[in-house]
Order: structure tokens, then sequence, then C-alpha cells
């Protein structure tokens, strides 16, 4: 079993629990051990972009000193919205050596950071480190005739220098989806923006934004959305639940994490906890895979 | 025959005044040498109830230095100054009504997520608490993990005074030791037992003739007790 250094997130330890678990079962598959950091602090959430406030970015730098004081030069992340805020900042810290130092002054009491970590993403593990045969050989329950609609968000892939793929054009979803044996079905919405945040205050402008998205999916013959952030998840979830209420002609289309799809194809579907999800994914799962959504 | 040792004196400021006081006094009794006497922001003199912070700065140095008052001993050109009180918000809550949501700390506290991981909290704790990593573990909802690390704290308020976010961590630890308590924890079954048995009245002779001795031979009792040294 190899280990790689692994930064949760809040979100992974609560409302996306199921991402968690999904993620670190599909790895032992492969003979990967997810480590989490021994203690780390939250990632800031959202990449600050207040220019004269470096206080902000302390807690991404913080967790990326930790990776680097625990003997890592790599942390992997799951969470779509905390890979973005880990790599801006380190950016930041690579690029703007006056904003560095004065962060490293005002750390005084840790060692000086210059960037040494690098951050990936989960899905760069698949598609660069392990590769999509060494997905493809696990998978005992091929997704045959499983329609995936891959939703990228914004997180991913933008902005373009510290994305994982194309920002226009992204294909590490779909090539993920077919190497489990399902179609990645082709979706016009796969980077719109969720609303993000806006689903505290402005409720109505989510609920618009997870209409016209889930609604396109299920338009592109989707049988379900897969996703690798929380807050789209919750979007996509749990307003388009509150959606139905407002709109009861709306086509519903489950919305899961792209590890519980890699669960499935993998054998082991009882990780999932699908009951928790507000738009139930099980039904549809079960009537088109082989082994069901849970055994 | 030895030279009995002169008393080394150093300097230091109170507030600003300096004064010339013996080496190896504590803060607090330094300031009491100097003539200042302490009506709050005092208490145990032992390091444990958390009641008189202290905030110094040493000469040259920028660092703002916080500790307490009774357990550090002072130095030469100390700048000081005594916290009677942090006025930091407690929520009121009863214990057996509070609502035990996905996260309690947060819902009582939501400051919390003010939190930027400036570590300010943690620099600044005189228990050395992991101060800035409960507060994040609170506000991922670990309640045990928050109990358990803030389980050293003397509530002293120092981290909440200096913390930009202005959270107060002292009294969300507390609230998390006391869920952990209440709704956590297995339950301890030998103090079940013993507050059973106090109930029951098994002690309440013992202690009525202890209440009922006269003066001199509840003393006497007391220099023979039996003591583990």
């Amino acid at each position: 079993m190899r280990d790689i250094a692994y930064y949760p997130g809040c979100s992974l330890k609560e409302a996306a629990k199921s991402f968690e678990d999904s993620a670190l079962k599909v790895s032992e598959e492969m003979g990967v051990n997810l480590k989490e950091l021994s203690r780390w602090n939250c990632c800031g959430t959202v990449y600050s972009l207040t220019d004269d406030n470096l206080m902000k970015q302390l807690g991404p730098i913080r967790n990326l000193i930790r990776a680097r004081d625990e003997g890592s030069d790599e942390l992997y992340t799951l969470c779509s919205m905390c890979d973005n805020t880990l790599k801006r900042a380190n950016s930041l810290v690579r690029g703007e050596e006056d904003k560095r130092d004065k962060i490293n002054n005002f750390m005084d009491q840790e060692n000086d950071y210059e960037g040494s970590v690098e951050v990936h993403h989960y899905l760069e593990l698949l598609r660069d480190d392990l590769g999509w045969g060494e997905v493809r050989d696990r998978v005992v329950n091929p997704l045959e005739g499983l329609n995936v609609a891959p939703y990228y968000g914004c997180m991913l892939t933008r902005p373009k220098e510290i994305g994982l793929d194309d920002p226009h054009d992204p294909t590490v979803f779909d090539e993920l989806v077919e190497s489990l044996g399902g179609t990645p079905v082709d979706f016009p919405y796969e980077t719109e923006c969720c609303g993000s945040y806006n689903t505290v205050d402005n409720e109505e402008m989510v609920l618009n934004k997870t209409q016209t998205i889930t609604a396109g999916a299920k338009k592109s013959g989707a049988d379900v959305i897969i996703t690798a952030c929380p807050l789209c998840h919750f979007n996509l979830d749990s307003r388009q639940s509150d959606l139905l209420e407002v709109a009861p002609n709306h086509k519903p289309v489950p919305v899961i994490y792209f590890t519980q799809l890699m669960a499935i194809a993998f054998g082991y579907p009882e990780v999932n906890k699908f009951a928790e999800h507000a738009i139930d994914p099980r039904e549809v799962l079960e009537l088109k895979t082989k082994a069901g959504s849970e055994r | 025959m030895l030279d009995k040792p002169e008393t080394e004196t150093l300097e230091i400021f109170i507030m600003g005044k300096k004064y010339e006081v013996p080496r190896g006094l504590t803060i607090m009794k330094a300031m009491e040498y100097s003539g200042y006497q302490y009506i709050r922001g005092v208490g145990c003199r032992g390091g444990f109830c958390g009641a008189c912070s202290t905030i110094y700065r040493l000469e040259g140095d920028y660092k703002l230095h916080t500790d307490l008052a009774c357990q550090t001993t002072v130095q030469d050109g100390m700048y000081l100054t005594q916290l009677p009180f942090t006025p930091a918000g407690r929520k009121q809550y009863d214990l057996e009504e509070l609502e035990i949501s996905n996260n309690p700390l947060l819902d009582l506290y939501p400051e919390l997520a003010r939190c930027v991981s400036c570590n300010t909290c943690t620099k600044t704790c005189p228990q050395d608490l992991e101060v800035m990593d409960f507060v994040n573990e609170a506000i991922r909802g670990n309640v045990k993990e928050v109990a358990e690390l803030s389980f050293d704290c003397i509530q002293c308020g120092l981290c909440a005074a200096r913390c930009p976010a202005e959270i107060p961590h002292h009294h969300v630890g507390q609230l998390a030791r006391r869920i952990y308590g209440r709704y956590q924890a297995p339950e301890s079954e030998h103090l079940k037992e013993r507050v059973e048995e106090i109930n029951n009245g098994v002690f309440d002779d013992e202690l009525e003739e202890l209440v009922n001795l006269p003066e001199e031979e509840l003393r006497e009792r007391y220099e023979n007790r039996e003591i583990e040294s």
C-alpha cells in the first residue's frame, strides 16, 4: 500500500462524508492509502482576491506548511473548492515575493514556506499517476448502459493557471466514466457555475441555476450527474428537491460524487450511503447497473 | 562564615512606571512588592484558576507576550500590565435543554466561522494548548476532539483578547467539554455509585461528626490524618 498525503477539508468530514468514504475505499482497492494530515485547518474555502489583506491567505498556506513539515512534497485533495484555494494560495507564494515575505514574517514561529509542496486533485492521481488502465482493471461491475453527465463546475478548471483540465472543454470526468464502462453524455452546462455561496442568501438564483443545469443534463439523456464539489452537490441535490416544490414538472436527476460512481463499479456500493441524498439515486442506478446501488 | 549574599534586583515597568524589584519574584509578587494590591485578577496563585492573565513586552523586542502573573518570574526590562477580565461573549444555555444538532458549537458561536487560521490564539495560550486546532475541530463539529484538545484550558481568556476574528475560544471549549461529558462520554460507573451512596446518606454520620467537633480536636485530626506523601 502506497501512502499519499491527503487534505480532506471540513465538508468531507460533515456533509460530504460519503465522498470521503467512497474515495478511501476505491483508493485502497488501487493500492493507495490516502494518509490524512495529522492536523489541518480550514482551507479558507474561497480564494481571497483582496490584494491588501493577506490574513485570508494564512489558512491555505498553513496547510501547505503542515504537509511540508510532515515530509510531503505532494498533497492530494478531493474537494474541488479546497483544491482551488490551496493551489491558488500556493501560486501566490511562488509568484509574489513581497507577499510571500510578508506572510513568512507574520508566521514567525513557523519555518518559512517558499511553495515547495505540489497540490494535486485526486482526479490528477487517477489520470496522471495511476492511469485509466489501473481504474479499468478494478472494475467488477461495468456501468454498461449508464449515461453519466460530467459536471465540472468552476473550481476544477478555472482559472486555467491552476486548472487540471481545459477550462472550456474538460475531459477528465469523461475519461473516468469510460474507464468505468459507462457512457459520458455531452452536456452543455458542464462548466456552468452552480450559484455557489449565493445559496445562502439568494436561493431563487440558485434554484434557477440548478434547474438549468439539471434539466440540461436530463435533456442530454443523463441518468445521473457526477461532481467533485460538496457545494455543487448541495446546490444540485438539495436545491433540486426544493425546486421540485415550486416546479413539480421538473424531472429530477440524481447527483453523486465521482468516487461514489467508482465505488459502484468497483463493487463496493455500500460505502455510498445514498439514502442521505435529497434526490435518491438508488432507483435509477439499480435499474441501470447490474449490481445495483446498494447490496 | 559565608557573607549573606546581596539580593540582586532588576528593573521592571508596571503600566509604564519604573520599579526595582528583587530577582526571582513572580510578576504577581513583584507587583505586590511594588505596592500594588490585587482586588481582581488574582485567584489560586498556583497556575490553576486562570484569573491572573498578564501581558508584557521585553525591552527591545517587538513581541507581545502573554502568561499568568502567578507563574512567570520577572525579567529585566519587562513592561507589564494585568488583564483582570476579558469581555468575551458567553452564550446562555441550559445543557439539559440544548438541542444537539450536527454542530451545536457553531450554532451557539457562529463567529467560529470567522477564523482565518492565523494561529494567534495558539501562540497566546499560557497553557500551550493547540487552540487554533480546536477551533478548526469546532468548525467541523467534532465535539469530542474539541473537548480533548481544550481539556487543560483554565479559561484565562487571553486567546479571545488577542483573536482578530473575535472568537471566544475558551467558552467554545467549555461548551464542548460540557456537551461531551453530558451526552457523549461513557458514563463512569463508580461515579454513579458514589453519587448514589451520597444521596442515600452513607456519609452523613461521618460528616455530622466532623461538623460538631471542637476546633482543637479537628486540628489534631487534620494534622494526624493519613496522607500520601
